[in-house]
């Protein structure tokens, strides 16, 4: 690799439940860079966000993950959000009883530079509410309790724009986004990239939400395999021919091994 | 690690029991005398009638056995009630004998200092008595009483009123602790509500100070007249240090016409205490009771405040949240009697386990044949935090009306790994990620508290979940 890379998933085989969903999968993340991976259902596409963000139900059984110039296999998934990653989910969870703002305020607690004053805080997630045309009444809601799926993907892109990681996964797949949460996801990924040179992975199969992003690279992964590496013009191409060559490959490549 | 441990059962008995070594031979006593009963109601230079009235408790608790429900009270020495009974000057320790463990709490709970030394049952009274005399003083401007009940009992028109209402809604037949308690009680809290006077700021038995010893047996009475309203908060906030193991306290609330009481309480007793506690209140036409109820400390706890509802269309709401450490066993909840037509109660409570720890709601719900029209719903929520804990949920309805409304609802879970790794993956650590979702739980019960008590509970709970992650 000429350039040290900002994320290297390198040989990753991870499982859950002693079930293998990624087989030897590798990806390289530049400083800056805009990836998206795509894939059909079931592909392994979240898997592979989770893992990176060091979800403990899942197992790493080989390879390894290096971030910023660490090795991160092993850090808890708290450790790799305070050394800059980010992921953003497809279902947030809900968490009744503690406000919306109590929970931004702990997620900034004790991290160097981003750490407010409580009026400085509010200042600013009132600003960024406002950029992202959210209600600010939700602040003193209960977090994600009684949230439509548009007002959860606000709530993700504000913890996005407040957190400013240097590399965020935006997992959308599956979650049949309509048209206003994804015009808020598009918001909010513009305006990450806006204030800070952050890399961001894109995890879709809905080419819409890519329309007016400048993408570096596209990964296509089917059967936790990462079957095709290229630039953004492969975008329209899935957009017009779908996975199905991609999954026969796979199912024939997986014929051949046996 | 020794430095994280709250848990009062730690400490080094030896500082504490110098007391059976100069008075071992009382024990040869065998347990409670109507010699003794009578010395402690001379001591209190107390009217006939409570004299009888105890001696006649003290039948009926020797003639009755021990409940065996509910947890167990094997552990509970009963030869030994004497000695927490006596009234005993020697029971007064000072500021420099109390463990460290227990400062330690009580500065990491933000206690002041004047009242630390009280909640340890040092009995000092510093400038507490200060914020009690204040408070006293506006109450009674309004004509209320607020006083100590063996004070109230020496005027001679309280005295008519206490004896008209002591132990009626707690007869001392009702189990064999409310006996107990009726022979021996000592201290506590009066409170009286003239009629359409409300008060509107919460009346804290935090600052009353009693005699050495109290505080086990405790009796408090509160009567608020027709159209009143009060809200009285129990104190016991904080990990109470006590020699004496067993408390049997009862409160009996009498709420009158369209008047509204709110009692709320934050009990966290030492871990090595027994809390056979009984709490009744009785509401007439419209009346209004509120508990708000948080147990945290106790070895064994057996507490179900119990709202009889007498009046036509009087209203209970019970609020309560019940946190199960190791070696806690903790059975609590509420029982309602809709005694009236078109009566409503709720019942809402959360409970936690922890550690080993069990925690059981129980609740009853009485609809009586004259309850026609009545409503009650009953909710219980727990929350167990490891394997090895234990929630269990036992409601009780027994309807006799027609034209009734009962609910009940109970889930019982586990926090979900999802959401620990939602907040871990936002940079919040696991123990953290933990105690912010148990207080987001608690937060119903927290909100319906005072401030600074509210504060208190979610230190409470922070000091628990302290050191539960492996």
């Amino acid at each position: 690799m000429p350039q040290s890379a900002l994320l290297s998933v390198n040989n990753l085989t991870a499982s859950v439940d002693e079930k293998t969903i990624l087989h030897a999968v590798n990806l390289s993340v530049n400083a800056g860079e805009t990836h998206v991976l795509m894939g059909p259902n079931g592909a392994g596409k979240s898997t592979m966000g989770h893992v990176i963000m060091g979800d403990p139900v899942y197992t790493v059984n080989d390879g390894s993950i290096t971030f910023d110039g660490t090795d991160i296999t092993e850090l808890s998934c708290d450790k790799r959000s305070r050394a800059g990653l980010f992921l953003s989910f497809q279902a947030p969870v809900e968490i009744p009883g503690v406000p919306l703002s109590s929970f931004l305020r702990a997620t900034i607690a004790g991290r160097p530079g981003l750490e407010m004053k409580g009026k400085e805080f509010r200042r600013r997630v009132k600003e960024l509410a406002a950029q992202l045309d959210m209600d600010t009444a939700y602040l003193n809601r209960e977090l994600g309790v009684g949230f439509s799926g548009g007002e959860k993907k606000k709530v993700e892109m504000l913890q996005l724009l407040l957190l400013q990681p240097k590399l965020a996964i935006l997992d959308e797949t599956d979650s049949g986004l309509d048209v206003d949460a994804l015009s808020v996801v598009s918001r909010g990924m513009d305006a990450y990239r806006a204030s800070c040179d952050g890399s961001l992975v894109i995890i879709t199969h809905n080419t819409r939400i890519l329309e007016h992003l400048e993408v570096d690279r596209v990964h296509v992964m089917v059967g936790g395999r990462i079957v095709r590496e290229d630039d953004a013009s492969l975008i329209p191409w899935i957009d017009e021919h779908g996975f199905e060559s991609f999954e026969r490959e796979a199912a024939d490549a997986a014929a051949d091994a046996r | 690690m020794a430095k994280k441990r709250t848990e009062v059962a730690d400490i080094d008995r030896s500082l504490y029991d110098f007391k059976d070594s100069e008075e071992g031979f009382e024990r040869l006593d065998a347990g409670l005398t109507p010699e003794i009963v009578t010395e402690i109601s001379q001591r209190k230079d107390e009217p006939d009638w409570m004299l009888d009235f105890r001696l006649k408790s003290l039948e009926i608790y020797n003639s009755m056995p021990n409940p065996t429900w509910g947890p167990s009270i094997a552990g509970l020495d009963m030869d030994h009630i004497v000695t927490y009974v006596k009234p005993n000057t020697d029971q007064k320790a000072d500021w420099e004998s109390v463990p460290d463990d227990i400062k330690n709490t009580f500065e990491r709970l933000g206690i002041p200092e004047a009242e630390r030394s009280y909640l340890a049952g040092v009995g000092a009274q510093y400038d507490s008595e200060l914020v009690y005399h204040n408070m006293q003083d506006t109450a009674s401007k309004m004509g209320i009483v607020y006083s100590g009940i063996e004070e109230a009992l020496h005027e001679p028109r309280w005295e008519e009123i206490i004896r008209d209402k002591f132990m009626t809604l707690i007869p001392p037949t009702d189990h064999k602790f409310a006996a107990l308690h009726g022979a021996v009680w000592s201290g506590g809290s009066f409170v009286y509500v003239p009629k359409g006077v409300k008060l509107d700021f919460p009346l804290q038995s935090y600052f009353r100070l009693n005699a050495a010893g109290a505080g086990q047996f405790e009796h408090t009475l509160i009567i608020v007249e027709d159209d009143a309203d009060l809200h009285f908060i129990e104190g016991c906030s904080a990990p109470k240090y006590n020699v004496a193991n067993l408390h049997a306290g009862a409160v009996e609330l009498f709420v009158g016409k369209r008047a509204h009481l709110r009692y709320s309480t934050i009990e966290n007793w030492s871990k090595n205490m027994y809390n056979l506690n009984t709490k009744r209140a009785r509401c007439d036409e419209e009346g209004e009771i509120e508990w708000i109820s948080g147990s945290f400390g106790s070895h064994v706890g057996y507490l179900y405040p119990m709202s009889v509802l007498a009046g036509r269309r009087s209203k209970s709401s019970f609020t309560g949240i019940t946190f199960a450490g190791a070696g806690q066993n903790l059975d609590t909840g509420c029982k309602v009697v809709l005694g009236a037509p078109e009566t409503t109660a709720t019942v809402e409570t959360k409970g936690i386990s922890k550690g080993g720890g069990i925690q059981t709601f129980r609740s009853s719900i009485v609809a009586t044949p004259a309850a026609e029209g009545s409503a009650a719903t009953v909710s219980c929520q727990s929350l167990m935090l490891d394997d090895e804990s234990r929630s269990d949920t036992i409601p009780a309805m027994d309807i006799r009306a027609k034209n009734v409304d009962i609910g009940h609802e109970a889930t019982i879970g586990r926090i979900g790994d999802d959401k620990i790794f939602y907040l871990m993956s936002r940079g919040i650590s696991e123990e953290e990620a933990r105690t912010m979702i148990v207080n987001g739980f608690a937060n119903p019960v927290s909100k319906e508290l005072p401030l600074e008590y509210a504060v208190e509970m979610n230190n409470l709970i922070k000091l628990e979940m302290e050191g539960a992650i492996g």
